[in-house]
């Protein structure tokens, strides 16, 4: 890839990833955190593409755009009449909060900074499908399988947590 | 600059404060289950960048993927489960989601 255009997208990546990310942490309005939340899906999605990892990008785009975000949304629409949105998404703590993570990403970004990663000099572009598809048939085909059966749990979990008091009522 | 592995690792670490930041200042549910989101979203850009830029061969990168494909797949597990636990609330707690009214466990 071009390295120019490759450090003009993560740039602009970057600044969409994190001012959305930070106006999910921010703002007061909960349908406005939702629908940044989007934003900075894509732009992950983006940088996951800037990382070499293609189908994961679209699994990003799949599952998170297309599946979890319109779940929030629809909780977020159940939950809240519109005209409560306002009082129903007040912040407690709000100092100690920022003083907290504040510490916690500085001792964070001092260690990605200055630690000593282990990288190679070899960076190569492939397409990741084929071998993604073949390593989760054969070296992960035990976790692949448990997984199918954690999603079938957790669905019918969640179907039994959702209806929970509808016979009695 | 080109963006190497240090560039990632920061945009991780500050998509992480904002979730921890999401998760102990909202008052809403739903609010709290934003904020987890973007954590795990943050975890998936550490294994994938340290999938492309530690990785010594083509086996180890590939690895990366699986684990973050896991970890997807994890995250949209905890989303309906948490949202159904979130709606039963809603139900059986007169009608709202405050953090700070859900205290039932400690009496």
């Amino acid at each position: 890839m071009n390295t120019i255009v490759y450090n003009i997208l993560f740039y602009i990546l970057a600044v969409m990833v994190m001012g959305s990310a930070g106006y999910v942490a921010i703002s007061k309005n909960i349908v406005r955190c939702a629908f940044a939340l989007v934003f900075t899906f894509v732009g992950v999605a983006g940088l996951f593409v800037l990382l070499s990892a293609d189908f994961i990008a679209a699994t990003q785009l799949l599952i998170y755009v297309g599946g979890t975000l319109v779940l929030i949304l629809f909780a977020v629409m159940l939950s809240s009449r519109i005209s409560d949105i306002r009082i129903s998404n007040l912040s407690v703590g709000v100092i100690p909060g920022f003083l907290i993570t504040g510490c916690f990403t500085a001792i964070l970004v001092y260690i990605a900074l200055f630690g000593q990663w282990n990288t190679t000099d070899t960076i190569e572009f492939n397409p990741t499908t084929a071998s993604i598809g073949n390593s989760l048939l054969t070296k992960w085909l035990l976790p692949f399988e448990v997984v199918s059966i954690l999603i079938l749990a957790s669905l019918i979990g969640a179907v039994v947590i959702a209806r929970q008091n509808e016979g009695k009522k | 600059m080109n963006p190497g592995l240090q560039h990632f690792l920061v945009i991780a670490a500050i998509l992480f404060a904002c979730g921890i930041l999401c998760v102990i200042t909202r008052r809403n549910a739903v609010g709290v289950l934003l904020g987890v989101e973007l954590i795990l979203n943050s975890a998936n850009i550490n294994l994938l960048s340290f999938s492309h830029f530690s990785s010594r061969t083509p086996v180890s990168q590939i690895d990366g993927h699986v684990f973050a494909l896991f970890c997807i797949v994890l995250a949209a597990l905890e989303c309906a489960v948490a949202l159904a636990i979130v709606m039963a609330i809603y139900r059986n707690f007169n009608k709202t989601i405050d953090m700070e009214d859900l205290t039932t466990l400690k009496e």
